[in-house]
């Protein structure tokens, strides 16, 4: 792999930039692989990664129905946090958050990973016991969150209307300040180029149409470019998983819903941080291009479309201009839908399944791209070891039979 | 934007009025107290999520705000017919298979079987909705 560097730079420039590396080859199905990771978004290819570079396994295919991060790493509004209420979740996101630290170097590629804060604002009184009680359950699993004011607010984010003359008047929020954003794109193609240079073959419009399971035990699958054998299959293919889960005879406990981002116009730097609101029902940061970058709740309906419905982005700019009223003529440049997969307990399912060798991760619904690195860590490591990795094991498919539910519908930016 | 025929108010409303309330049809158990926790579970929260016919309960929230069931493509969502509680659905994953493969698909992606071929007659009836 060619590294990239100021000194690359330089170098490329006098024969301008003509003779750069492409980032990954194309390359044809290998009639088998030690492990199949069925789905090329963020997580499929962190774990391509992860299995390559931490646990040695290099003869590993990741097959992707369409091209690589073109589904809701894409798709996402790039918020990084680890703000989680439950014990389980505050691990897993954390974990992820200690990751995405070094990512840029590990990788050799810039994800722009900046960590310029979140604040998650309370505008009733039971959102303030809220905010208090999960800013202490975080300082107790070691994450940096705390409650602000609406003064110290308004130093944070000056253009968020504090005032009481707001419908909703802010109270206060709870305050992370190592959470932050990082561009998307960058991490799909940052992980995908590292993988392929260790050796994982990244098949780019292939579609699993069927696995190959025999005595309840996985040893390939069917695609649409011919069989691939392999004894461990990943599938990790978000809001698509049930329909995967289906022809190995599952069922999963998920609904996919379409969750609508939007971006305006670019604008010179006026936020500088991430702003969620759970009451007002909506979340905004600036992306380093300048766009206002928007999202809010999912259309209730279940929907494989990756198109959302008017009245929801009608209800997202309305709570943006009651938090942001100097946004209120802000024109949108582009609008968007994600399929995300949403969990009862609103948690990941990172599982092994009945049929032995076949493991899902799936279930991020609307906050799966902040856990990107660490959900490719564990899993990669689960996968390897044919062990769930312990920060992954209570994220058990069996949890919904059980009782051992993570309710996580609290920490969410918004109410889903 | 969906515009939804209320079976109870006999009329197409926005879709503003209306609430999703997810998978219809489902049935409680009729003793939970007996039913094992694998079955309760997969009552309480495992649920079809297909991509393509899916029969789902909505509310009129804003108008008559009683329940009814829609059967509606997940992926072209069109709304194939609504009927009330009670009711079963006269569209199922089969028969849309068959309206698919014997209509023809409209500019704004939908599927239209009216007029699409005339031997199919059974098939060009205007449904319910």
């Amino acid at each position: 792999m060619q590294r990239y560097s100021g000194f690359s730079l330089v170098k490329h420039a006098l024969s301008h930039h003509e003779n750069w590396q492409r980032h990954w080859r194309n390359p044809t199905p290998k009639k088998r692989y030690d492990v199949i990771i069925v789905g090329g978004g963020g997580h499929g290819l962190a774990t391509a990664w992860y299995l390559a570079k931490e646990f040695g396994i290099t003869n590993v295919a990741v097959i992707e129905k369409g091209w690589l991060g073109g589904g809701n790493t894409a798709r996402n509004t790039t918020i990084v946090r680890s703000n989680y209420l439950w014990d389980e979740a505050a691990q897993l996101y954390n974990h992820s958050l200690d990751l995405w630290k070094g990512l840029s170097q590990d990788l050799n590629y810039n994800v722009m990973f900046s960590q310029r804060g979140v604040l998650n604002l309370a505008h009733t009184l039971q959102d303030m016991r809220d905010v208090q009680r999960r800013v202490n359950a975080n300082r107790l699993n070691g994450i940096d969150s705390e409650v602000v004011t609406p003064d110290q607010i308004k130093e944070i984010e000056p253009a968020l209307d504090t005032s009481k003359r707001a419908r909703y008047p802010v109270m206060g929020a709870s305050w992370q300040k190592s959470a932050g954003v990082a561009r998307h794109d960058a991490v799909a193609w940052g992980y995908a180029r590292g993988a392929d240079s260790l050796g994982v073959d990244l098949l780019q419009n292939t579609e699993v149409t069927g696995f190959k399971i025999r005595d309840g035990k996985v040893f390939g699958v069917h695609t649409n470019r011919g069989d691939i054998e392999a004894n461990t299959v990943g599938c990790v293919a978000a809001g698509n998983s049930g329909v995967l889960a289906n022809m190995a005879g599952l069922k999963l406990p998920l609904e996919s819903h379409p969750l609508q981002a939007l971006v305006s116009e670019p604008l010179k730097p006026i936020l500088n941080t991430v702003t969620m609101s759970n009451h007002v029902h909506g979340y905004v940061s600036q992306s380093d291009k300048g766009d206002l970058v928007i999202g809010a709740g999912i259309d209730g309906y279940l929907g494989y479309g990756q198109r959302g419905s008017f009245p929801t982005v009608e209800h997202t700019l309305q709570a943006i201009v009651e938090m942001f009223p100097m946004f209120s003529r802000v024109r949108m440049n582009r609008q968007w839908g994600g399929i995300v997969d949403t969990c009862p307990d609103a948690c990941p399912i990172l599982s092994k399944t009945k049929v032995k060798g076949l493991y899902f991760n799936c279930g991020w619904g609307t906050g799966g791209f902040k856990a990107t690195p660490g959900s490719g860590h564990v899993f990669a490591a689960s996968l390897a070891k044919g062990e769930m990795h312990p920060i992954a094991a209570p994220f058990s498919i069996d949890r919904f039979h059980t009782g051992a539910l993570i309710d996580e519908h609290g920490a969410a930016g918004v109410a889903h | 934007m969906f515009h939804i025929f209320c079976p109870y108010c006999d009329e197409r409303r926005e879709e503003e009025e209306f609430h999703p309330n997810g998978q219809a049809h489902l049935v409680r158990p009729a003793d939970p107290d007996s039913v094992s926790d694998e079955a309760w579970g997969d009552y309480l929260f495992f649920r079809d999520n297909p991509r393509g016919i899916h029969h789902e309960m909505w509310v009129h929230r804003l108008g008559c705000r009683k329940f009814f069931n829609i059967t509606r493509d997940t992926t072209t969502y069109e709304i194939l017919e609504t009927y009330p509680m009670g009711e079963q659905p006269t569209i199922t994953a089969e028969t849309a298979r068959v309206r698919h493969e014997q209509g023809v698909q409209t500019a704004d992606g939908g599927w239209q079987t009216v007029g699409a071929r005339p031997e199919n007659s059974t098939l060009n009836e205007e449904t319910p909705s």
